[in-house]
């Protein structure tokens, strides 16, 4: 196996959406009028950024030496034997500082929010990755940092909490509605509406009104380049599949993006299934959705026939979202990208295959993405190649894990 | 000349302050907020928003989220708003405004969700995360129905954007006097005075301000520089004060005098 030598880089400004900020149907900027003139300075501020070639030289020798990028590519030999004999390769962005994906946004927003002078960052978390992302890039670069979090995910990813805290970051307890992401969401949203005068809201996942779902993607974008480069150094040949898990759908859209003109790779996103595909118990958008306006977005999200949200349910705080980011809607719609769903029991699967078959444990939320690789690598056979993106490190998931298993591992 | 436009024109004759009183639909239930709208009427409001629940209000502060969550949890939704109203029209004098998010009228659907509101007697609709460049199909639907588009304007708003929703919009402008959420507070913010100056220098549209205002001061004191005062989270808190009392119609008339005293 050769390993390339690889210097971090990302896909900006190659696909953006229409100026209003659609992708085909999808998209919009649906935000309460206080918050436009907001959202539009952001992505002035935004596309100057990306063409800044100082702007991301810093965020490269960020990702180099901060957060310790390229994450290697692994072959995950015993997984694959186990799935059918397809190769199966894992991105491996459980390994960055602090375990998961979402630090290569929170470190490319928050220098972003520098530039434009905010002194303080307003963030939301559903398992707490973001809001770790979040508060360690405030850390360094000196802001203030306010992370909403909804309380039942407070007690399930309780680890995360105290590590937010040690980063100095407050975290506020959200218990309006579900008290899970949406209600953080609400709330952050609130907020910023009330601060918008000096503080900058580093939204996690590729949500939102537009700019968001554009710069939190190109910001991923990385994972998708380095990922393209060391497929075709490692297999000589680009994947069949492309696996990653989709809550809000940044970790996915990160590595998604570098294969979309790659006709032949096909792009697979793993919702949440939870404990069963009906109202209430689940998060798989593209099963049991339609189309509507949350958020800030037009996309597809879990609604009653009166268009009020509906509860979600997964063993994954991180997954546990009511609405899908709408580049993942419109990629469904024009059929380049499919949607599988793994419910609780085989992400809990999936958890404890791999690290018994890898020595790896996945974050509960990439456990989705694994639990998809069995059926995929038997259709695929011995000659497949398969790239699942383990968007983070299991760590935060233990307690909860051994709660639910009663202590059994 | 629709029935806000002669309203504000009436104001304007008068030379009186008006007041919008909004209160959230459905809440503590549908009966007993048909009750409220009466008596938020018989008390003088020249405007009623009847705030549609919605499951995630994000512009909105505690008191009007936990409002939201009563009606919703009476079994409130678009629907039996839009039959609350057609219920009330015939005995209330004043315009009304539907209040509301997106997602619940996109999902009726646009066309149907317009239709509707006229059969209902609405007079005007705010849709909250549907600024003008979103609006188009809406305000579309709106103008064929003959309904007014209420547009937000913020501190925040720039000229050219005033200039947009005074063109596109009808009935009145919406003036958040105020950064932030709903909700009552102590003083009228040095920012309304601003905002009405600019709003002002643009457009002769009616403006009503909003945001914060709880007192007959309040109002006194916005009348200074816009046609009407918006008082919604202090009207709701009266609601929840009351909503076990029998004479929770006579609370609200009475808050509502006082108001415009």
């Amino acid at each position: 196996m050769t390993t390339p030598t690889i210097v971090p880089t990302h896909n900006f400004g190659t696909r953006d959406p229409d100026a209003r900020g659609y992708f085909g149907a999808f998209g919009g900027r649906f935000v309460p009028e206080t918050l436009v003139s907001a959202v539009e300075a952001l992505t002035d501020a935004y596309v100057a950024a990306r063409r800044d070639p100082a702007f991301r030289a810093e965020l490269t020798r960020l990702l180099v030496h901060y957060v310790g990028r390229p994450t290697p590519l692994w072959e995950a030999a015993r997984l694959g034997a186990a799935s059918g004999g397809a190769r199966v390769f894992l991105k491996r962005e459980d390994l960055t500082h602090t375990g998961a994906h979402k630090i290569n946004n929170a470190l490319g927003q928050a220098l972003l929010a520098k530039r434009m002078g905010a002194k303080r960052l307003i963030a939301e978390t559903g398992a707490g990755q973001h809001g770790v992302a979040s508060a360690t890039a405030a850390a360094l670069l000196g802001l203030e940092c306010v992370v909403y979090m909804g309380t039942e995910d407070m007690a399930r990813q309780a680890l995360n909490v105290f590590r937010m805290r040690l980063l100095g970051a407050e975290v506020r307890g959200v218990d309006s509605g579900s008290a899970t992401l949406k209600d953080a969401i609400n709330e952050a949203m609130r907020d910023w509406v009330a601060s918008v005068a000096d503080s900058y809201y580093l939204l996690g996942s590729a949500l939102g009104p537009h700019p968001y779902p554009l710069m939190v993607r190109e910001f991923q974008s990385v994972i998708g380049q380095e990922a393209r480069a060391q497929i075709l150094a490692q297999a000589g040949r680009l994947p069949d599949a492309v696996v990653a898990s989709v809550g809000g759908g940044s970790n996915a859209m990160g590595i998604f993006d570098a294969f979309v003109d790659d006709a032949g790779v096909r792009l697979i996103g793993v919702e949440a299934g939870g404990e069963a595909i009906t109202i209430g118990r689940h998060a798989a958008r593209f099963a049991g959705g339609a189309e509507g306006v949350f958020q800030g977005t037009r996309t597809w999200l879990l609604q009653d026939d009166d268009g009020n949200v509906t509860a979600t349910h997964s063993v994954s705080a991180g997954l546990d979202y009511a609405a899908v980011g709408p580049e993942h809607a419109w990629l469904q719609s024009t059929g380049r990208a499919e949607y599988a769903w793994a419910d609780d029991r085989a992400a809990l699967a999936a958890f404890e295959s791999l690290a018994r078959l890898e020595g790896i444990v996945p974050a509960l939320e990439s456990a989705h993405a694994v639990a998809h690789v069995a059926a995929l690598g038997r259709e695929l056979g011995p000659g497949g190649v398969i790239v699942v993106n383990l968007s983070g490190r299991g760590d935060k998931d233990v307690q909860s894990v051994a709660n639910l298993t009663g202590g059994r591992a | 000349m629709s029935r806000l436009d002669d309203t504000f024109a009436r104001l304007r004759a008068e030379h009186r302050t008006g007041l919008v009183a909004y209160v959230t639909a459905g809440d503590p239930d549908l009966a007993r907020s048909a009750e409220v709208i009466r008596a938020v009427d018989r008390g003088g409001a020249d405007v009623i928003e009847l705030g549609v629940p919605f499951s995630d209000p994000l512009a909105d502060g505690p008191v009007i989220q936990r409002a939201t969550e009563r009606a919703l949890a009476a079994g409130t939704t678009l629907a039996k708003v839009l039959e609350l109203a057609a219920g009330l029209r015939a005995d209330v004098a004043a315009p009304l405004v539907l209040f509301t998010y997106a997602n619940p009228m996109v999902r009726m659907g646009i066309p149907a969700f317009a239709r509707r509101a006229r059969e209902a007697g609405i007079d005007g609709v705010l849709v909250l995360d549907l600024p003008p460049e979103e609006a188009g199909e809406a305000r579309t639907a709106f103008v064929g129905e003959g309904l007014d588009t209420i547009f937000l304007l913020s501190p925040t708003t720039s000229v050219e954007r005033i200039r947009r929703a005074a063109e596109l919009g009808g009935g009145f402008l919406y003036g958040i006097s105020r950064l932030g959420v709903t909700g009552a507070r102590a003083d009228v913010a040095d920012s309304a005075e601003s905002l009405a100056a600019r709003v002002r220098a643009e457009t002769t549209r009616p403006l009503a301000l909003g945001f914060g205002f709880s007192r007959p001061e309040h109002l006194r004191a916005v009348g200074q520089w816009a046609d009407a005062a918006v008082v919604g989270s202090a009207l709701v808190q009266v609601v929840a004060d009351h909503a076990g009392n029998p004479d929770l119609g006579g609370e609200v008339e009475r808050y509502v005098r006082w108001l415009r005293s």
